[in-house]
């Protein structure tokens, strides 16, 4: 059954979702309001096997509801302080999606600095765990605000997390580790798995037509074969997330909380 | 045996050109009391090596730092560190800025008094462009790949922040995750912990000593300094504390912000630091945060 009265932030949690459908057994980490409840619906529904953690340090079953907890009281697992995160990336079975701020044509990603390394326009987070992550385990991305600032015409300006760019790897170096999984958008799922590893859009949000797309995003995009529409929510999916969001985080992630069905003039915003 | 020392005593022994590590984890369990007493001082040219928090925007807002080595710079619930960012976007300050991961390599390198540790993270990124000091290495072995090897990041001081220590140097985490602190203890020449609370000596039963992530024969002093991650959090103990951060992002942007935030909160000894804050007992009840 389809809810048509879902918003464009619920319709993307359970696109997030769908990354980790086909995993099997490793630990999911959704960085973020949005990517956290797509990787707790999908251990909720079509992939329990996942392991999650509290955000913190503890491994649980059953996902934490983000936000004030009031009563709520996790049931924990197992541990998982951030020395064992690093073990768990560097082993390889782990799955995390991530908000970076910038991405480019070869997937490679920034979250250091924009503009000039030595004297940025703008200093970020640094780098982070994204080197680690990228060459050791599948990562898919997050960018609520689909713009040719976030998917760049030329390479980003800090590569952060590694890619698909010959130029970057030397001989022996071990590249067989890494891969991608799907980028999720304000108006599109994407992934990099075209001819020679090409970003091509899997699905269309709804009232989003490729072309937008295209012209929001710096470089070259492919249709996916069978390219359609992102699913909509079901009630069952929207039951679990009003569960594991019950004080609507949801609705402060993306600007205005858009509605999920938009018009033209709302999607050219 | 009595390793109890002051905040004073404590910064005395830091000179000028030194590299120093910080323990905890952006606005998580940091030696603020000692950050602060380094503030004070008139110690200058420092390496400063940290997963970083406010104790890195500080120290470039008071010109203390010639190179920072870090991961990141946040304070997690306000994403962006106000003086990091404005030391980056200036261009002042020399960095060596790694992955995460490769962060702790380097410590354990130190800590194994081994030259580097092999590692993945960071090839084929710009981590190696802009470290040409970092360099790749083949494995000896018939697989013949090519890693990075890691260099020991060898500290002259570790300062660390802890729950509960002894005048012996032995030293309790006793919060949710003991971090990296072991590893900056094992990695500097000398470590000075400041606790929360500082005994006689620790009589523990076994369930209590497994908090104990490092031994005191790594310990150089100890500090009592209740209260002394302030405004970072102290799991279990306190949280951090959102209005004193978001006054010290604001300062960021005012004129003479800085003088501002030091005439506020620092140029005082700890106990009125504490009052100025709104006394012990408020800051004993900051809630921890939600993840």
């Amino acid at each position: 059954m389809s809810d048509n009265t879902f918003t464009l932030a619920e319709l993307m949690i359970v696109a997030a979702a769908e990354a980790w459908r086909d995993d099997g057994e490793l630990l999911a980490s959704g960085l973020g309001i949005i990517p956290r409840l797509g990787a707790s619906l999908a251990k909720l529904s079509h992939n329990p096997d996942l392991l999650m953690t509290d955000s913190e340090a503890y491994l649980v079953e059953e996902p934490v509801p983000v936000g004030p907890r009031g009563d709520y009281q996790p049931k924990y697992a197992g541990y998982m302080p951030f020395e064992r995160i690093f073990e768990c990336v560097w082993h390889g079975r782990r799955h995390a999606m991530i908000g970076p701020t910038q991405v480019d044509r070869w997937a490679q990603t920034n979250l250091s600095v924009v503009g000039d390394y030595a004297r940025p326009k703008v200093a970020m987070l640094g780098v982070r765990g994204l080197p680690g992550n990228s060459i050791n385990h599948k990562n898919s991305f997050f960018v609520p605000n689909h713009s040719t600032r976030a998917f760049v015409a030329g390479e980003v300006d800090m590569v952060s997390g590694v890619g698909f760019k010959e130029e970057r790897w030397a001989p022996g170096m071990r590249r067989e580790l890494m891969s991608i999984g799907r980028v999720i958008t304000d108006l599109c799922v994407m992934d990099f798995n075209g001819p020679e590893h090409a970003c091509q859009v899997l699905s269309l949000h709804p009232g989003v037509d490729f072309d937008t797309v295209q012209a929001r995003t710096g470089f070259p995009l492919r249709k996916a074969e069978g390219m359609g529409e992102t699913p909509h929510p079901t009630a069952g999916q929207l039951a679990i997330i009003r569960r594991l969001d019950p004080h609507d985080l949801r609705s402060k992630q993306l600007k205005g909380n858009p509605r999920g069905i938009r018009s033209a003039e709302e999607i050219a915003g | 045996m009595n390793k109890l020392m002051t905040l004073g005593d404590v910064v005395g022994q830091l000179r000028d050109g030194m590299t120093v590590g910080f323990g905890g984890w952006g606005p998580r369990r940091k030696p603020m009391a000692i950050v602060r007493e380094i503030l004070r001082s008139e110690v200058k040219d420092l390496t400063v090596v940290a997963y970083g928090g406010p104790e890195v925007g500080m120290l470039l807002a008071a010109g203390k730092v010639k190179k920072l080595v870090f991961g990141f710079a946040t304070l997690d619930a306000i994403p962006l560190e106000p003086y990091f960012r404005k030391a980056r976007e200036a261009g002042f300050v020399d960095v060596m800025e790694l992955d995460e991961g490769l962060f702790q390599w380097g410590l354990r390198a130190a800590g194994m008094r081994v030259p580097f540790l092999p590692a993945r993270a960071g090839l084929a990124t710009d981590v190696l462009t802009h470290n040409p000091a970092l360099r790749t290495v083949t494995s000896p072995y018939d697989d013949g790949e090519v890693l990075l090897a890691m260099p020991a990041l060898e500290l002259d001081v570790a300062f660390l922040h802890v729950n509960r220590a002894d005048r012996l140097g032995n030293t309790l985490v006793t919060g949710t995750d003991a971090y990296f602190d072991h590893l900056f203890a094992r990695a500097a020449k000398q470590c000075f912990v400041s606790a929360e609370q500082v005994e006689e000596r620790l009589s523990l039963d076994a369930e209590t000593a497994r908090f104990n992530t490092f031994e005191r024969s790594l310990v150089t002093g100890v500090v009592e300094a209740p209260q002394g991650a302030h405004p970072t959090s102290c799991s279990p103990d306190y949280g951090w504390d959102m209005q004193h951060l978001k006054d010290y992002v604001a300062s960021a942007g005012e004129e003479n912000g800085w003088q501002r935030y030091l005439d506020s909160y620092v140029t005082c000894d700890e106990a009125a630091y504490r009052e100025r804050n709104g006394g012990t007992a408020r800051l004993a009840s900051l809630p921890l945060p939600i993840f």
